[in-house]
């Protein structure tokens, strides 16, 4: 455990892909956060930071969609998806 | 559970790709002795969009992830439409008209269960791929695609 968690507050490795990566300016940002914050902390706090990115993008954590309940762990690779266009 | 001539388990092989598309492999990798319908789905990229002239697409995709999700389609229709074979790949990377951006092949013992697996398929691939496409137009100016939000229908 780091010692940044043993203190309580967790850190996570927030990717963006496509036009987040444009907004953001960069493909990854390092967010601190208290220990048990879900999908949605992470949400208002990129939100207050970030300001510039666009709402409606999904969330995986460990290449998984996540749910706004979600509860992050030190650690984390967090991916902000924005509206899919494959095919 | 239904029982496959020799009793295999259905072949699934599912790939995020910057290379060209191999159409005749796709179909190779899902054909056996066993099945009655072999079809193949190619998506390729279109020459124009909204009245917009298209010169070339660039794919961005999350591909650990984009394979991830790709896999367990492919196996879940697999399961769903009794498919004895499903081969599928998503380009990434810069592509022009009339290349192909997504292959689908798939093999079943009779037609129905092609066609409704490969047409599930590729609406799911639409809808939770983690993939994104950057349009370049003939006046050179250049836009990310309006996409669906992930996981919702396309």
């Amino acid at each position: 455990m780091s010692r940044i968690a043993a203190r309580g507050m967790i850190t996570v490795d927030v990717r963006f892909f496509a036009v987040l990566r444009e907004r953001a300016g960069g493909e990854r940002r390092r967010v601190e956060l208290p220990g048990g914050s879900t999908v949605a902390a992470l949400r208002a706090h990129l939100r207050e930071r970030l300001p510039e990115l666009p709402e409606g993008y999904a969330v995986a954590v460990g290449r998984a969609y996540a749910a706004s309940e979600h509860v992050l762990e030190d650690g984390d690779e967090v991916a902000l998806i924005p509206p899919v266009s494959g095919g | 559970m239904t029982v496959r001539a020799g009793g295999s388990s259905p072949r699934v092989e599912a790939v995020i790709s910057a290379a060209p598309i191999d159409a005749a492999a796709l179909v190779r990798n899902v054909s056996g002795p066993g099945e009655g319908a072999v079809l193949l789905f190619l998506g390729t990229v279109r020459d124009h969009n909204r009245d917009r002239r298209v010169e070339r697409l660039d794919y961005e995709a999350f591909a650990p992830m984009a394979r991830k999700e790709l896999v367990a389609i492919c196996q879940e229709a697999a399961g769903s439409f009794d498919l004895a074979g499903v081969s599928a790949v998503h380009r990434t990377g810069r592509l022009v008209p009339g290349e192909a951006s997504l292959g689908v092949a798939v093999a079943a013992a009779h037609r129905d269960a092609a066609y409704r697996g490969s047409r599930w398929i590729v609406e799911e691939i639409k809808r939770r791929l983690p993939v994104w496409k950057r349009e370049a137009y003939a006046d050179g100016t250049e836009a990310w695609l309006d996409g669906h939000p992930a996981g919702s229908a396309p």
